[in-house]
C-alpha cells in the first residue's frame, strides 16, 4: 500500500478557502497541498508549529507524522521516506539545521528530493529561540563539507510560506535535490490571511520514475529518458535494485572512492544539474525599479520593511525600488548585475552581520556603490532605519 | 518452503549477490562474510521477494554489506541507518527492511538512534555485527571493547565499561532479541529468519570476529584463537540462568563475564506499522464521519 | 486607514486569541489586509503578553507596529510595561479592576470586561468581552464581520457564552467614554 495523493482529503481536511494562520502552519499547509505523506521531525522553536501541524494533518490524508529523536534522524527519516517512494520533509530552527548538515550532504550526494524547512532564529548555537533571523543564510548554501549547489527560498508572507513549500517541492523533484525553504521566527509566528489554491490553480512537478529495462538502467548518470542531468528516479521496492551511497559513486551507484575520474563527474554533474539552470530557476519580485537610481536588495521578512521604506521615500519623491530575492540560492546574479548597471547604489538588507552582501558585491559591477545594511538580535529593521541609507555618496 | 540441502552455498550467492561489486572489502578471518550467508539462507528459506527486501546501513565493515546483496539498499551515514530506515518502512510499509550496522556505528554514534527505533517498536531486522573494534578505521576503541583490551585509542588498555546491546534492547521491549557468535553455524539463521517474521523490532546481536583490528592487538590474531575465545568466553542464556538460580559456588564464578548467547527475548506485540495503521483509520473514520462518507 | 492595535495582559488571558479575531475578522471577512504577531515570554503562563494587529486598507509592509493607535490592557504589569510607543491621541482602554493604577493624566477608556465576563459564568471570556468593547469604542470594524470571526474562533460548545461576552463588550463600549 503507497501513499496516493487525494486532493479531496487535502482540501478537506485543510478546511476554509481563506484562512488566518501563522507562516508556520502555512508550511505545513503546503506540504500536504504539494502531496507530502512524511514528516520526520524534532520539537523547537520557532518551527515547532510546522511539525504540529503535520501531526494533526498528515494521518488525516494517510500520511506518516513521526516524531524523532533528534533532528540528524528528522532528517534521515524524511531521506529515507523519499527512497521509499513518497515526498517528504522535516522542518527546524537553527540549532537542528546545524544538526541536519550532516543528512543534508547526504541528500545532495544521493540526489534524494526532500524539502527541509528552516525556521530561522539568532545564532550560533542557541541564540534566541522566539526571535527571528536571517544568519543560515550562508549555512544553507556551504554547510556541508565538499563542493555542492543549494537550492533556498525565501518568503516574505504568510502566503509565500504555503506557495514556497509547494514550489520548494517542485523544485526538489525536478532537481533530485534536498530543497531549504529558508523562512524565519518572525514570519513563521506572523498570522496573515492565506488564500488556499484549488487543484487546477497548482502545478506539481510529479518525481519522474524509472520505466526502462532494469539491466539497461543507470541509477546515477543523465537521465537515459529525458534531456536532463537528473537521472529518473529508482523508487525501491519497484525492482531496481539500486544501491544508494553518500561514497563517490559512478553512474551505477558503486563506491568509487579512490578514483578521481568518477568523483570529478559525480560532482560536476551535482552541481551543473542546478548551475546550469540558474537563471530559469530562480524567482525575484521587482518594485518600483523602472527609474529607480537606488535599490534595495533583501528577502524574507527583512524585504517587509524595506518595502515600507521604499513607499515611504517615493512619498518624498526619492527614486528607489528594491529587489526582493525570492530565491536566494541558486543566487540570480544576472539579474543583480543588470541591477547594479541601472543603479548608483545597492543597500543589502538582512538580518544578520553580511552574508548575502557579500555575493551581491561579488556579482555587482564595480561603480555600483554596494552598501550593507546588517541588523541582529531578533528585531526586522525599523523601515526610518533603513531610509537612512538611501543618501547617495557621490 | 525450500529446503536448505536443495542450494549449495555458491548457488545462493549468485542468486543473491550483486555483479560488479566483488570481492567484499573484509579481510580473512573476518566474521562479515558468515553474516551475508545466514542472512541470504533466511531470505531463501522465508521464499521472501528480493524486490521487497530494502537493506540499510551506516558507515564501517558491516554496512558495506547492503552494496554486495542484490537488492535495493540505502549506505547512509554513521550511525544513522535506523533512522533512515524508519522512513523507508513508513513509505513502504509492505516491505522488509534489514538493517546491517557494527557495533561502534549502532552504540557509539547511533546509540540514540538505537534506543529510540526499539522502544518505537519500527518494525525491522537489525543485523549487528559485533566485533569489539571499530575496524575500518584501524582498530580504535568502540564502546563494546571489553575492559582491559586493546586499541589503538586505548594503547595502555581500555578502562570502561562495555556496551551490552542486546541486554538494552531487551529492556527498551524489542519484540525480538537474539545474540549468537558467527562461529555457530544454524541459529543465527534461525534467529534471523524469526526476526524478519516478527512484527516490530528485531535485532540479532552476531559476535563476528576481526583478527585484523581487534585480534591482532589482543592475542587473538588467528582466526582459530577468536573463535575459541568465543567459545570459552561464551555461554546459552538457559545455562546461565540454571547455573545463576541452581548451580554450586565455583559454577557460578565460572559464568562471571561471559557473554551470553541465545535468544534473549521474543514478544507477540503490534510493531509501529501496525499502531500507526489504526491510528490513520480511526482518524479518517472520524473524518469520514463528520463529512459524511468514505472518499 | 491604518490601525495599530496592542491587546496585552499576562500570558493565558488569551491575549493572542483576542488580537487573533479582530486580525480575521478585518481580512477574512471585511476587505482589509491585516496581519497579528505576538510577544512573549520563554514562560507558557504568567508574565506580561501582547498581541499586535495592523489593519489597512493598503499592502502592509513593515508587519509589527511602529505607533500604537489602540491599546487595549487586562494586566497591570503588561499596562506599565507596554505603553512606550502609543501615538499622540491614541485610544487606551482598560479593565479597572485588573490595571488598578491607571491614572497617566490623559483620558482613557475604563470597561469592567472581567467582571462582565464573570457575570456571565465564566471569566475565561475576559478576552472575548474585551474585544467586544474595543470594537464599540473605536468602531474601527463591522459588528458583524468581528462576531462571525469570535464564532469561528472559539469551541462550537462555547460559542454562546462567546457571542454573549462580545455582545456584552461591545454594549460596555459603546456606552463608554474617556475620562
Amino acid at each position: 500500500m503507497t501513499f496516493e495523493r487525494d486532493p479531496v482529503r487535502i482540501r478537506r481536511v485543510l478546511g476554509d478557502k481563506v484562512q488566518f494562520i501563522q507562516g508556520d502552519m502555512a508550511v505545513a499547509y503546503g506540504g500536504l497541498l504539494a502531496g507530502c505523506s512524511f514528516f520526520g521531525g524534532y520539537p523547537i522553536t520557532p518551527a515547532s508549529e510546522v511539525a504540529e501541524g503535520m501531526a494533526r494533518l498528515l494521518p488525516r490524508v494517510k500520511g506518516t507524522f513521526i516524531q524523532m529523536e533528534d533532528e540528524i534522524a528528522s532528517l534521515a527519516a524524511t531521506i529515507g521516506a523519499a527512497w521509499g517512494g513518497v515526498k517528504s520533509m522535516t522542518a527546524t530552527s537553527g540549532p537542528g539545521f546545524s544538526l541536519m548538515m550532516e543528512n543534508y550532504g547526504y541528500a545532495i550526494m544521493t540526489e534524494t528530493p526532500c524539502v527541509i524547512a528552516n525556521v530561522q532564529r539568532t545564532g550560533p548555537s542557541t541564540g534566541q529561540p522566539t526571535l527571528g533571523a536571517q544568519g543560515d543564510m550562508m549555512q544553507v548554501r556551504w554547510g556541508s563539507h565538499g563542493d555542492m549547489e543549494a537550492i533556498a527560498l525565501c518568503p516574505s508572507t504568510v502566503q509565500e510560506c504555503m506557495d514556497m513549500t509547494i514550489e520548494c517541492f517542485n523544485l526538489a523533484e525536478k532537481y533530485r535535490h534536498p530543497v531549504c525553504l529558508m523562512t524565519d521566527g518572525e514570519i513563521g509566528h506572523l498570522r496573515e490571511k492565506v488564500v488556499i489554491p484549488d487543484e487546477d490553480e497548482m502545478d506539481l512537478f510529479e518525481r519522474v520514475l524509472a520505466t526502462i529495462d532494469k539491466d539497461k538502467f543507470i541509477p546515477f548518470s543523465e537521465s537515459q529518458t529525458r534531456d536532463s542531468k537528473v537521472p529518473d528516479f529508482p523508487t525501491f521496492g519497484s525492482g531496481y535494485h539500486t544501491y544508494v551511497t553518500g561514497l563517490t559513486h559512478n553512474d551505477k551507484g558503486f563506491p568509487a572512492t579512490d578514483k578521481q575520474p568518477d568523483h570529478e563527474r559525480l560532482i560536476l554533474r551535482l552541481t551543473s544539474k542546478i548551475s546550469d539552470d540558474r537563471e530559469k530557476l530562480t524567482s525575484v519580485e521587482e518594485i518600483e525599479l523602472d527609474d529607480a537610481e537606488v535599490a534595495f536588495v533583501s528577502f524574507g521578512a527583512s524585504a517587509r520593511p524595506c518595502e515600507s521604506a521604499v513607499w515611504d521615500a517615493r512619498k518624498k519623491g526619492m527614486k528607489v525600488g528594491m529587489l526582493r530575492l525570492k530565491t536566494v540560492w541558486p543566487f540570480p546574479r544576472d539579474v543583480v548585475t543588470k541591477l547594479s548597471k541601472k543603479v548608483k547604489k545597492i543597500i543589502v538588507v538582512e538580518m544578520n552581520l553580511g552574508q548575502i552582501y557579500h555575493v551581491v558585491k561579488e556579482y555587482a559591477v564595480k561603480d555600483c556603490e554596494i552598501v550593507l545594511a546588517p541588523k541582529v538580535g531578533g528585531d526586522m529593521h525599523l523601515p526610518h532605519e533603513l531610509m537612512e541609507y538611501l543618501e547617495v555618496s557621490n | 518452503m525450500s529446503n536448505m540441502k536443495d542450494m549449495t552455498g555458491e548457488q545462493i550467492r549468485k542468486k543473491y549477490l550483486r555483479d560488479g561489486m566483488l570481492p567484499t572489502i573484509f579481510c580473512s578471518g573476518c566474521g562479515h562474510g558468515l553474516s551475508i550467508d545466514y542472512v541470504l539462507w533466511a531470505i531463501e528459506e522465508l521464499e521472501l521477494d528480493i524486490d521487497k527486501v530494502s537493506f540499510a546501513s551506516g558507515i564501517g565493515c558491516s554496512s558495506r554489506i547492503p552494496g554486495y546483496m542484490n537488492a535495493d539498499g540505502l549506505h547512509t551515514t554513521h550511525g544513522r541507518a535506523l533512522a533512515f530506515a524508519t522512513g523507508l518502512k513508513a513509505a513502504l510499509p509492505e516491505n522488509n527492511v534489514i538493517v546491517f550496522t557494527g557495533d561502534g556505528d549502532c552504540t557509539g554514534i547511533g546509540g540514540n538512534h538505537f534506543i529510540h527505533a526499539a522502544r518505537r517498536n519500527i518494525d525491522m531486522t537489525v543485523i549487528l555485527l559485533n566485533n569489539y573494534i571499530y575496524g575500518m578505521t584501524g582498530g580504535q576503541l568502540a564502546p563494546t571493547a571489553p575492559k582491559g583490551s586493546i586499541a589503538t585509542t586505548a594503547p595502555y588498555g581500555n578502562i570502561e565499561h562495555a556496551f551490552n546491546i542486546s541486554e538494552l534492547a531487551v529492556a527498551l521491549g524489542a519484540a525480538y532479541v537474539a545474540r549468537w557468535p558467527v562461529s555457530y553455524p544454524y541459529q543465527p539463521i534461525k534467529s534471523i529468519k524469526e526476526g524478519i517474521q516478527k512484527k516490530g523490532f528485531s535485532l540479532i546481536e552476531l559476535m563476528s570476529p576481526c583478527p585484523t583490528a581487534f585480534g591482532r592487538r589482543n592475542k587473538l590474531g588467528k582466526i582459530d584463537e577468536l573463535w575459541n575465545w568465543y567459545d570459552q568466553n561464551s555461554i546459552l542464556v538457559e545455562d546461565y540462568e540454571r547455573i545463576l538460580n541452581f548451580g554450586t559456588e565455583e559454577e557460578r564464578a565460572g559464568i562471571q563475564g561471559k557473554y551470553k548467547i541465545g535468544v534473549f527475548q521474543n514478544l507477540e506485540k503490534p510493531g509501529f506499522i501496525a499502531e500507526y495503521a489504526k491510528l490513520v483509520k480511526r482518524v479518517i473514520a472520524a473524518d469520514d464521519a463528520k463529512f459524511g462518507g468514505d472518499l | 486607514m491604518k490601525k495599530e492595535i496592542r491587546i496585552c495582559g499576562f500570558g493565558g488571558q488569551g491575549v493572542i486569541l483576542a488580537g487573533f479575531i479582530i486580525g480575521k475578522a478585518a481580512c477574512v471577512f471585511s476587505d482589509y489586509n491585516s496581519v497579528q504577531s505576538q510577544s512573549y515570554g520563554p514562560e507558557a503562563r504568567g508574565g506580561a503578553a501582547r498581541s499586535e494587529v495592523i489593519i489597512s486598507d493598503e499592502k502592509i509592509g513593515y508587519p509589527r507596529p511602529i505607533g500604537i493607535d489602540i491599546m487595549a490592557a487586562m494586566a497591570q504589569e503588561a499596562f506599565d510595561a507596554y505603553r512606550g510607543d502609543l501615538r499622540e491621541g491614541a485610544i487606551i482602554i482598560i479593565d479597572p479592576d485588573l490595571v488598578p493604577r491607571n491614572d497617566i493624566g490623559t483620558p482613557i477608556y475604563r470597561v469592567q470586561v472581567q467582571k462582565i465576563a464573570e457575570e456571565l459564568g465564566n471569566k475565561i471570556v475576559t478576552n472575548i468581552t474585551m474585544v467586544g468593547a474595543l470594537i464599540g469604542i473605536t468602531k474601527i470594524l463591522d459588528t458583524e464581520a468581528v462576531k462571525k470571526a469570535v464564532i469561528d474562533s472559539v469551541p462550537k460548545k462555547f460559542k454562546e457564552l462567546n457571542v454573549n461576552a462580545f455582545e456584552q463588550g461591545l454594549e460596555a463600549g459603546t456606552n463608554a467614554r474617556p475620562e
